[in-house]
């Protein structure tokens, strides 16, 4: 299993995942992305654009480590991993 | 109708006239940039259209009238969209064009067909039409394909050259075509109108099988050749409900004004009075030759005119224009107002400005008042 920690933003447009523990199957950030998806409807279209793509001020870390493919997604996951899925400090 | 719906930087405001006072109230999306609030006359839905900034563009409904929000299904470029894109020039003075896939950068402006039908215009500038009450958006892909475009990128690789150039309008503020305007004919939907910056106005007759561009008489004065067909940034087109083939277009180049549905446009600037640059025209609901503007100083400025704020006016078809400056401020105002920050309803007519001030006027732009001073940027005002 993978546990998944959200930046506090996006709870407010997924509340369903708010106050719980996120943990899902996952091999890649893709089947992360995919099964957050399953829990909460939309929220792929919130960090990816409709190419897949993660979003420019969107990041993802596993672990420590920031996600080198932002096209696929296809960074492995270890089984026992945390992934947390943050948005850049920018804007105004 | 005594309802004006206000998008802004930071949320969506509903203002509602009660006991003979106009209140403000923020309505929705705190925090969140919100281009365009409208509403839908079949069914009363409330329609927002939100730059979420980090999280992309969304859009919004409301079947309460603006006590609760959802997300609307969204909209999404189809796989194999593309389109030719011009870069900026990188850090060593290059640039050049490049076929790019599309993706959603903004959702700029909704219109409403007599037939209940929805139209979104985006960035980087697809229209998306519903047919099912909004329950899902179609890329129209004749518009998409357009030969002024390039042609059909997603059977080949089209012709190579496009004429639709960009706008720095979009959320990250990449240089992507952007359509603001979408106008229906009241009296036959098949018919619409859609302005695009920058390429210029399109016509479709058919319901959106096949297009045509509409820009006969328009000058552009930056170019080498004016009367060139494309290469138009109109900044918001509109006709009259009850007089459809009264159409305005307020321009970089001028005030032009068609007779002819946009067949042909003559331009009707009065710069002596002021009367050439600006963002939004609103058009009388009966008498299409009656439309009020927000002029601005020049183009290389975008100012109030001399710091005062005045709404000009035709009745004529832009023969003759007044300058309506009661209740307006006249010392230090530098209010500029966006494409889609002033509309009209009868004897109604509000505008919102980018420094955040709410105006209205109640007979027809005679004399105006206050309803907020202090609201974040204003991109749109509708009554609705």
């Amino acid at each position: 299993m993978v546990t998944v920690e959200l930046t506090r933003h996006l709870y407010t447009f997924f509340p369903a995942l708010k106050e719980r523990a996120i943990e899902v199957e996952a091999g890649t950030v893709a089947d992360v992305v995919r099964a957050v998806e399953g829990l909460a409807e939309g929220f792929t279209f919130y960090i990816c654009d409709e190419r897949g793509r993660l979003r420019p001020h969107v990041n993802i870390f596993i672990g420590d480590e920031r996600v080198a493919d932002r096209k696929q997604l296809s960074d492995r996951v270890p089984d026992g991993g945390r992934v947390f899925i943050l948005q850049a400090l920018s804007g105004g | 109708m005594e309802r004006i719906l206000i998008g802004t930087r930071k949320g969506t405001f509903i203002a509602e006239k009660v006991l003979r006072r106009w209140r403000p109230r923020l309505a929705g999306h705190a925090g969140v940039g919100v281009n365009f609030v409208s509403r839908d006359p079949s069914t009363s839905n409330l329609w927002a259209l939100l730059g979420h900034g980090h999280w992309g563009a969304k859009l919004s409904c409301s079947v309460d009238g603006g006590q609760t929000w959802e997300d609307a299904p969204q909209i999404k470029y189809p796989e194999g969209a593309r389109y030719i894109g011009h870069e900026m020039p990188d850090e060593t003075g290059e640039a050049g064009t490049l076929v790019k896939p599309a993706t959603l950068l903004k959702l700029w402006y909704m219109a409403f067909g007599p037939d209940g039908s929805q139209y979104i215009g985006t960035i980087p500038g697809g229209l998306f039409v519903s047919r099912d009450g909004g329950k899902s958006f179609e890329l129209n892909r004749p518009l998409w394909n357009h030969e002024s475009r390039g042609g059909d990128l997603f059977a080949g690789e089209g012709t190579g050259k496009t004429h639709w150039f960009g706008t720095p309008a979009s959320e990250g503020g990449e240089f992507a075509p952007g359509i603001h305007s979408i106008s229906v004919d009241p009296r036959d939907p098949r018919r619409l109108l859609v302005a695009i910056s920058t390429a210029g106005v399109l016509e479709t007759t058919d319901g959106g099988l096949t297009w045509r561009g509409r820009n006969k008489g328009m000058l552009n004065d930056y170019l080498p050749d004016p009367a060139a067909e494309w290469g138009h940034d109109p900044h918001f087109i509109e006709r009259s409900a009850g007089d459809p083939d009264r159409v305005w277009q307020q321009n970089h180049s001028g005030v032009f004004f068609s007779r002819d549905s946009g067949a042909s446009w003559t331009r009707v600037s009065a710069p002596d009075l002021g009367v050439h640059f600006g963002f939004p025209v609103a058009v009388d609901d009966k008498d299409g030759e009656v439309a009020w503007l927000v002029p601005g100083k020049a183009d290389n400025a975008r100012m109030a005119i001399d710091g005062g704020l005045f709404v000009a006016r035709t009745q004529d078809g832009g023969e003759r224009w007044e300058q309506l400056r009661e209740g307006l401020p006249q010392d230090c105002a530098h209010d500029v107002v966006y494409r889609h920050a002033l509309d009209s309803a009868g004897d109604l007519l509000a505008f919102g400005s980018t420094t955040g001030n709410l105006y209205v006027s109640e007979n027809r732009g005679e004399s105006w008042f206050f309803v907020a001073t202090n609201l974040p940027p204003i991109y749109s005002v509708r009554f609705g």
